[in-house]
């Protein structure tokens, strides 16, 4: 369960998350987008403790977050851009990253699923861009953690591997984990997610099922709903998260 | 903690630039051994050589390595670890590799050519000691440069700052204080002044021991009575110690507050 009360965060005098309140408590896989700039990343890294929020609590699993570092290991996250050291090889990163847990994880498994078996000594720096997003992958399933981010998962997949992506992906909804996604793929969300959290200017400014959506503008593909959303920037939800205090579970969310 | 150590020194140590910078010194080395055949003329020509390159390198390899990883340490922070030790670790995983460089690159052509059992040997590990000392010292302070700027930019321009001050600029002002206040007894003033600039005072270190401090005139004989003394060189190893924690706590300071 993951709460965030009252988030505001500014990098100098850029301010990227106004009084944000939001909870994932139910599992299913929620989509969160927004254009760019909207707060997306940053909220996430504040739930990883990469970014340390000005104001607000964020509680996991009813602890609070706040300069701690062993709830991350309830949370398995898959990083934006899949850079990693040049001169590790696949089976040593691997390895490493096995090391700091020391629990029992499933990467033969996920190494078989992608095809990376031939891949594993080789060095992290020859691989191309869509090889090192599956290493990422692997890395980011291998644990049977309650609490999944995922940043961008599609970024540079071909269309087999993105189909057992979204395999993966299902299986691990059905566990009853909460599954956080970031991508601005939205056949992909459409198709995956549950819920959309939409954000705009560091604020929820819609929530709801993707379905919802888009019976509110009327339309009938998400995309179209989403492209309408963002240019009337208007009133067009409400929030259906439980609020923290038990209010009411229907309240507008944003006008402008 | 040590996993963060071994991996950033497993990655390092394969590196390309570890290698030639280990490289470097062993031809360096072989070279100047075999053009003079005097190992005590060998280790004051690699002095002068590593007194200034040592430092530099540990800045600019630091921060070079601290932007490199910049990604990947997105993916450690998020992992069950805490935040001090992931850059702590890479601190000394880095400095470690460096070490292991030089200690290999200037020792493996003074073990060939016999450096042991004779009277050189005291020399030499003094040499190899102090740049050990100031690749801690610079590997820390180059590391802490790159974590307080995100802009790499910022980041080697620090390094390359704090490498002009300690290696060129401190002894300018030095001089001048020198030259102005000729006037009146400098002694302590010169040793106490020589005594904060890590690369001072491991030059100072190294010359009292090669018997030349004769050429200092009478300061030399000020600084032969200090740091000849065991008072003296105790500090000085503190001093070069305390050079070595500020920039780890620096280092500390800096990875508890910084948002990435």
């Amino acid at each position: 369960m993951i709460q965030l009360r009252k988030i505001s965060k500014s990098f100098r005098h850029l301010s990227v998350l106004k009084d944000l309140n939001l909870s994932f408590e139910e599992a299913g896989i929620s989509a969160i987008l927004g254009p760019n700039g909207s707060g997306k990343t940053t909220m996430i890294k504040c739930l990883l403790g990469m970014v340390l929020p000005d104001q607000g609590d964020i509680l996991i699993n009813e602890q609070n977050i706040s300069r701690q570092w062993a709830y991350r290991d309830q949370i398995s996250y898959l990083p934006q851009i899949a850079r990693f050291p040049e001169n590790l090889s696949v089976g040593e990163l691997i390895r490493m990253l096995r090391s700091l847990r020391n629990r029992p994880s499933q990467e033969d498994t996920l190494i078989r699923i992608f095809g990376l078996e031939s891949f594993m000594d080789k060095k992290l720096g020859h691989l191309s861009g869509g090889t090192r997003q599956k290493v990422n992958l692997v890395q980011a399933f291998m644990y049977d953690n309650p609490i999944l981010i995922l940043d961008e998962p599609t970024a540079g997949l071909d269309p087999v591997a993105v189909l057992k992506l979204k395999d993966l992906l299902n299986k691990e909804r059905e566990k009853g984990k909460i599954i956080l996604i970031t991508t601005h793929l939205i056949p992909f969300v459409e198709e995956m997610a549950d819920e959309i959290v939409f954000l705009m200017d560091g604020k929820i400014h819609f929530r709801g099922s993707p379905s919802h959506l888009i019976r509110q503008y009327e339309t009938e593909k998400l995309e179209t709903a989403i492209a309408q959303m963002l240019e009337k920037q208007k009133i067009v939800s409400v929030d259906v998260s439980p609020q923290v205090n038990g209010q009411s579970r229907l309240t507008p969310v944003m006008t402008s | 903690m040590k996993n963060i150590l071994r991996y950033s020194f497993f990655d390092l140590i394969r590196s390309r630039w570890t290698i030639i910078y280990g490289g470097f010194y062993l031809i360096l080395t072989f070279a100047l051994i075999w053009l003079s055949g005097d190992l005590l003329k060998v280790i004051t020509s690699l002095m002068n050589i590593t007194l200034m390159l040592v430092p530099l390198i540990a800045l600019l390899f630091s921060s070079m390595y601290y932007y490199h990883s910049r990604d990947f340490v997105e993916l450690l922070l998020a992992q069950p670890l805490k935040r001090t030790h992931i850059f702590i670790g890479q601190y000394w995983g880095i400095a470690i590799s460096l070490s292991v460089s030089l200690i290999v690159g200037l020792g493996l052509p003074f073990l060939i050519f016999g450096v042991l059992g004779t009277s050189v040997l005291y020399h030499f590990f003094t040499l190899i000691g102090v740049n050990l000392m100031l690749t801690f010292i610079f590997v820390g302070l180059g590391f802490a440069g790159a974590l307080r700027y995100e802009n790499r930019i910022k980041g080697f321009g620090l390094g390359i700052l704090i490498w002009l001050f300690f290696a060129v600029i401190y002894d300018g002002i030095v001089l001048l204080g020198l030259v102005v206040f000729r006037d009146y007894p400098l002694d302590h003033f010169a040793l106490g002044a020589s005594i904060f600039n890590p690369i001072d005072l491991s030059r100072i270190l190294i010359l009292l021991k090669l018997d030349i401090s004769a050429l200092m005139g009478y300061t030399g004989a000020v600084f032969q009575k200090f740091l000849g003394s065991t008072t003296g060189i105790i500090i000085a190893i503190a001093v070069l110690m305390l050079w070595v924690v500020f920039p780890i706590g620096r280092i500390r300071f800096l990875a508890l507050r910084k948002d990435f």
